[in-house]
């Protein structure tokens, strides 16, 4: 790199600027490099599932003399040929075998791979296994499984505070209900994926579509029966992941890996969308039975809750995801009494995992669901409801969990929003004109979000990072983080460039690899930023202190003297270029490099009892969306929706803008259209997009007003006083949720609450209508 | 007859020629696995996610033109004489960014960057047909497009900016289309071609005659216009499709002819050529026509396809029935035509001999009396399959209702007509009373599924509630349904 002694006064990409996607440019040329874009190597076999075709049985033989015969094969893997552990459970559960010995637990399971030379020759070859089982009676939902007594895949959960008994008995007004909640695909556009290659020894390289790439790499290991230190992963970018590449690609690398090492061959596996869709997890849904006692104002009372989560076959991460929706049954609410208990039920499906949010939108949703029960029982205006319900004021700042909130910026938010959307306003229009239209309703709700930031596992929260700065001046940047389209990297090479005050262009963002980083944390819980931007900090911060005290001695002046200026450096009197004083230290052999690191301070959480800080603090946001419902049909159309979300002070507002419109999105469609539809015989039937439908552009609000509220600053000491941002504003989507619900009611009246499911689709809107119609 | 065996195309700036081309080869996998031209992406490998949209310019009439397509379930041997055009090849004038790539990266239009490419092609599709697209224009071009990053917000932005980074007349293939004219018309030899492993041929007819002679000799080949369906059975389930007729190059099953009475459309018009045709004559279809599927879907599937297909779910024949449409089926050098409605004679069964084929349909223009309406529910608006699809046909003579066509999909094994029902609305005044009476009578027509579309119970109410929107409709200028735009 030549040297750039510019004038300017900042550097380009500094924190706190708008900064495009580092591969923006890659992306709309094509040139993005993703795993199935790899030039493959001479020699690379392709490995294809087989699956199950039955939904719960006892295994007793599969045949599998037709698969080893079809043109092309080279030969399957079963269970037999793990030679290490037949499990990737990732919480070490061992109760996920990667292929079962004794039972079929779903329809989809995979039951074996088949090895093939080209990947047509392995898919067909798959369709050709003879499975002889017993089958078995079958639970798919939560409330089957109940029925038939089936076990909790992990430790349920309960939060109390208070005496619910005592709230209950005083309290003047009481109601139960029960909301079901669906689950959700991830329709990452690029499905799973893993290129495996053999080395020497035990070795092998995985390249893999993960948001997990230390997880992937420990599961290598442990099904192969190798040291960590034999296996690599590395992911440059995933084509999408919100959750759902943070355990789910075990199966897939572990595949590949054992296929690579068998045959001594790369081997690359890549499913087809169906089988992505019926093989791996997906967001839990959740039956939630709540009983809530308020008074006549519609203070909360009490609140008794139990949620029934849809788990699947496995626990995977059906444990943290149920404590996190229970964590945010509150959302921004006090409860004064209050028991929560989640049921993390064993289904015959798909075990089900992480997806943004990670179970706290099903908390939410269920909060949301009770305001609206009250408002609609009091007649009031639910915004009234969620005001009078807020956290604030004496003695009412504890969580179910005993965190007490500090950070709460809800009451400025609320009222900037409420003033800009003009909530009032349009809230009385809508009801003067929903009772002139005959067929056309409308409805409007400006809903809060209260999410809590760190990973609950407290020993997830630490990262790494791995710089250089070469004799150039250059920097090669690397942390644990991955790249799934949010600008992780982006936003942490600004961090970098910042601490040395150099142009971002110099930073080189590189691969995730577990050889550069090791034990890295899955990039999930929203943490990416936060944890590996402080990792990357640390590191930078180590190389300065070197630099700076190399100057210092160089030039005889003190530490204090040495001033990093845009591109430049200020020694003394001297000004000198960034690249200078780089290549000066060198000469002097000072070390350039350093490993970086990063650990959130002062949380703790004690599970057994309920109690602790999980939450090194709160991310905020609220959404007022306006609906417009046929009532002869169902549907319906966002008409405009204004977001006012908090993200502290932004590292890159552009980008977290960004998140916020896409995670709004998404979660409209995890309660609208999205809708995952099993038969009674336990298959999944929506499971490709022609048949699983997620929003389309012509589904995204007619207006929609997207702002980040400029003037918070995150209380804690976070990577430059910003907030996390991938998941909270998913929840703003239950604005329209509860907007549809309220142009239900209104063909009632507004008399009753609609209690409409989710996801609510057209269909589900017009039964609701006419149960409404039926009732009134 | 002369036959070729072998497929000649252009690729991006490159001349191709094939030999022993497999009828179930895709354009996609060709691109990515043979070309290593990976920018092209799969996603679905069905054609509802836009992943892999690319280019195809062909001759129409003389006229190049080049229309947006999934390279999914497009079949190679299909480009035979097309200029295939794919993300690789974009560039703007200078050399640098395209116009659209621009415009995408400076209004934030990717984040994960996978879709970017499909959605790259759609916009650039759109742009040299509208160079200044409102927000709606663009929201029909990505309708087959799907994102699941961006909430689609930036995209759209960038969509409608992009005349601002340059002109279509400045483009490379608006510079290029006279070469390329010419090297395609070079291409047309007018032989049948003829290519692809015994077990997996694929055959293109070299004109109409040759498709009713090759398929009277073939009565079990697999027609394929624009595979929007058949490129599932192959991408999907596997299925072998030998031998394939090709038939999308067929100029002479794109015809359209009009009479004083009615238009006349052959077999091989895609829903996007005959768009023009639904604004000029047959306006109440036009918003359904729009929801058809997705754009890229629109420009490859044709009409007879969708008819011949025989799907109780297809979204033209029960509108096609209600104005009373026929088609003309040809076998070698007979033709028969009969009503549309009578073609379809249950599930997975239609009145067509071995090596028969729809050649043409019918559809009489709208007569002076009598009221139109299209309707479509699905789950989601655009790009999804319909829940419940209906064409209402109703004359009314001095206020008296003389005649009704009321045609469903998804209500029964076929698209057909709700006779009870329209035998409850004849002689009987155009008001709400006569229509929530013949409403009732919905349940004795039609007996329909429950699947993850819908219920039974919700298809039965709202297609019955679809009677009451049409009436009103008809007699009130309040809004009765949501607006498109």
């Amino acid at each position: 790199m030549k040297d750039q002694i510019t004038t300017r006064d900042t550097i380009r990409g500094a924190v706190h600027t708008d900064l495009r996607h580092d591969s923006a440019i890659k992306h709309v040329t094509g040139r993005a490099e993703y795993c199935d874009d790899i030039a493959e190597s001479v020699g690379t076999l392709h490995a294809y599932l087989g699956c199950s075709t039955v939904t719960h049985a006892t295994l007793r033989s599969i045949d599998l003399s037709e698969v080893r015969k079809a043109p092309g094969v080279l030969g399957v893997l079963t269970a037999e040929d793990v030679p290490g552990v037949n499990d990737i459970s990732p919480t070490g559960r061992h109760d996920e075998p990667l292929f079962p010995t004794e039972k079929i637990e779903f329809h989809g399971q995979p039951l074996f791979a088949v090895i093939a030379e080209t990947r047509d020759a392995a898919r067909r070859a798959a369709e050709l296994a003879r499975v002889e089982c017993d089958v078995l009676s079958h639970a798919l939902d939560p409330v089957a499984a109940i029925a038939a007594d089936y076990p909790h895949v992990t430790d349920p959960l309960k939060l109390e505070r208070g005496d619910i008994a005592a709230g209950f008995a005083e309290a003047k007004n009481r109601l139960q209900g029960r909301l079901n909640v669906g689950g959700q695909d991830h329709m990452y556009l690029e499905g799973q994926i893993a290129f495996a290659l053999p080395g020497e020894d035990d070795d092998v390289i995985v390249h893999c579509s993960t948001q997990h790439p230390s997880e992937a790499q420990h599961m290598v290991a442990h099904v192969l029966g190798v040291p960590s230190n034999a296996v690599t992963v590395n992911v440059r970018r995933m084509g999408g992941g919100f959750g759902g590449k943070e355990s789910q690609m075990n199966l897939f690398a572990c595949v590949a890996a054992l296929a690579a090492k068998t045959w001594n061959r790369p081997v690359k596996i890549r499913p087809d969308r169906d089988q992505d869709m019926t093989a791996t997890g997906k967001r839990h849904d959740f039956v939630i039975d709540y009983d809530v006692a308020f008074d006549d104002e519609g203070r909360i009372q009490a609140v008794d809750g139990t949620f029934a989560a849809r788990c699947g076959w496995s626990s995977d991460l059906s444990g943290p995801v149920t404590d996190r929706a229970l964590f945010h049954a509150d959302n921004a609410y006090f409860y004064p009494h209050v028991k929560l208990t989640s049921r993390p039920m064993k289904t015959n499906t798909v075990s089900n995992t992480a997806f943004r949010g990670f179970g706290g939108p099903q908390g939410v949703v269920a909060a949301e669901r009770m305001i609206e029960e009250i408002a609609y029982k009091l007649g009031k205006d639910p915004l009234d409801i969620r005001k009078a319900n807020f956290y604030g004021g004496e003695g009412r700042n504890l969580t179910p969990y005993h965190q007490e909130v500090t950070d709460n910026i809800l009451d400025r938010l609320i009222t900037e929003l409420e003033d800009s959307a003009n909530y009032r306003a349009r809230r009385a229009g809508i009801i003067e004109s929903n009772a002139k239209s005959r067929f056309l309703k409308r409805g409007i709700a400006l809903i809060p979000v209260k999410f809590g930031i760190s990973f609950t596992a407290t020993h997830y929260n630490q990262a790494g990072s791995l710089i250089h700065v070469y004799s150039d001046g250059s920097i090669h940047l690397n942390h644990g983080g991955t790249e799934m389209g949010q600008g992780l990297n982006t936003k942490v090479a600004q961090v970098v460039a910042d601490a040395f005050q150099v142009d971002f262009d110099r930073i080189k963002i590189t691969k995730t690899t577990t050889e550069k980083v090791p034990n890295t944390s899955a990039t999930a819980a929203s943490s990416g930023s936060d944890l590996n931007g402080m990792a990357a900090l640390d590191g930078a911060e180590q190389i300065k202190a070197r630099l700076v005290a190399f100057a210092a001695e160089a030039w005889g002046v003190a530490p204090a003297e040495v001033v990093f200026l845009p591109n430049q450096v200020k020694i003394g009197d001297d000004i000198i270029a960034f690249d200078e004083l780089v290549k000066k230290a060198y000469m002097a052999r000072i070390q350039l490099s350093a490993a970086g690191f990063y650990k959130t301070p002062d949380i703790h959480w004690d599970r057994a009892n309920g109690t602790g800080r999980p939450f090194f603090y709160y991310a905020y946001g609220a959404a007022c969306s306006e609906v417009s419902v046929d009532t002869l049909t169902g549907e319906y159309r966002v008409e405009r929706t204004d977001i006012l979300h908090d993200v502290g002070r932004s590292l890159n507002p552009i980008l977290d803008k960004g998140q916020v419109e896409g995670a709004f999105v998404q979660g409209m469609g995890w309660l609208t259209t999205e809708e995952l539809w099993w038969d009674d015989a336990g298959r999944l039937r929506t499971h490709a997009p022609s048949t699983y439908k997620i929003p389309l552009a012509s589904d995204r609000p007619r207006i929609f007003n997207v702002d980040l509220a400029e003037w918070s600053v995150n209380k804690e000491r976070t990577i430059k006083r910003s907030k996390a941002v991938g998941e909270p504003p998913f929840m703003l989507g239950i604005s329209v949720l509860e907007a549809l619900s309220m142009a239900v009611a209104s063909v009632a009246d507004y008399a009753e609450c609609p209690r409409l499911d989710a996801p609510a689709t057209p269909e589900r809107v017009l039964m609701a209508i006419e149960r409404l119609k039926g009732a009134a | 007859m002369t036959i070729r065996n072998d497929i000649r195309f252009l690729l991006n700036g490159d001349p191709v020629s094939l030999a022993d081309v497999a009828a179930s080869q895709t354009l996609l996998d060709f691109l990515r696995l043979n070309r290593r031209l990976t920018g092209t992406k799969e996603g679905c490998a069905e054609g509802d996610c836009g992943a892999c949209t690319v280019l195809v310019g062909r001759l129409s009439e003389g006229q190049l033109r080049y229309e947006a397509v999934n390279a999914c379930i497009r079949f190679l041997a299909t480009l035979d004489g097309c200029h295939v055009v794919t993300i690789e090849h974009l560039r703007g004038p200078d050399g640098g960014l395209h116009p659209v790539q621009q415009a995408m990266v400076d209004f934030h239009g990717s984040q994960c960057g996978f879709c970017t490419p499909g959605f790259v092609m759609a916009l650039y599709a759109l742009w040299m047909e509208t160079p200044e697209p409102t927000p709606t224009q663009v929201e029909t071009a990505i309708q087959g497009n799907l994102c699941r990053c961006t909430g689609y917000e930036p995209i759209i932005r960038a969509a409608v900016a992009v005349s601002r980074y340059g002109t279509p007349t400045a483009d490379l293939l608006a510079q290029e289309r006279r070469r390329i004219t010419e090297a395609l018309q070079d291409l047309r030899d007018g032989t049948r071609v003829v290519t692809g492993p015994e077990d997996n041929r694929a055959i293109l007819p070299a004109d109409v005659g040759d498709f009713a002679a090759v398929y009277a000799e073939n009565p079990k080949a697999t027609i394929v216009a624009g595979a929007t369906d058949v490129g599932l059975w192959v991408t999907k389930f596997l299925k072998p499709i030998s031998p394939a007729i090709f038939i999308g190059h067929l100029e002479g099953l794109k015809g359209i002819e009009f009479t004083d009475t009615d238009v006349r459309i052959g077999a091989g018009v895609s829903y996007s050529e005959f768009g023009p045709v639904v604004d000029a004559h047959f306006p109440h279809l036009a918003e359904y026509w729009s929801r058809i599927a997705g754009w890229q879907v629109r420009n490859a599937g044709t009409i007879g396809g969708n008819i011949a297909n025989g799907s109780p779910i297809g979204d033209t024949p029960p509108v096609l029935i209600s104005m009373g449409a026929e088609v003309t089926l040809r076998h070698g050098q007979n033709r028969r035509t009969l009503p549309l409605e009578a073609f379809f004679i249950d599930y997975g069964k239609q009145d067509r001999t071995p090596g028969e084929f729809v050649e043409s349909i019918t559809i009489p223009l709208p007569a002076p009396g009598t009221r139109h309406a299209a309707y479509k529910i699905s789950k989601r608006r655009d790009e999804d399959i319909s829940s419940v699809a209906a064409g209402f046909a109703v004359t009314v003579e001095t206020g008296t209702i003389t005649a009704a066509r009321l045609a469903f999909g998804g209500m029964a094994a076929t698209p057909r007509r709700a006779a009870r029902t329209e035998e409850a609305l004849i002689g009987q005044p155009f008001t709400e009373a006569s229509f929530k009476q013949a409403a009732r009578r919905i349940a004795e027509d039609f007996t329909p599924l429950t699947d993850w579309r819908a219920s039974a119970e919700y298809r039965s109410t709202a297609a019955a509630n679809l009677l009451i929107r049409f009436c009103h409709e008809q007699t009130t200028t309040e809004a009765v349904r949501l607006a498109v735009a």
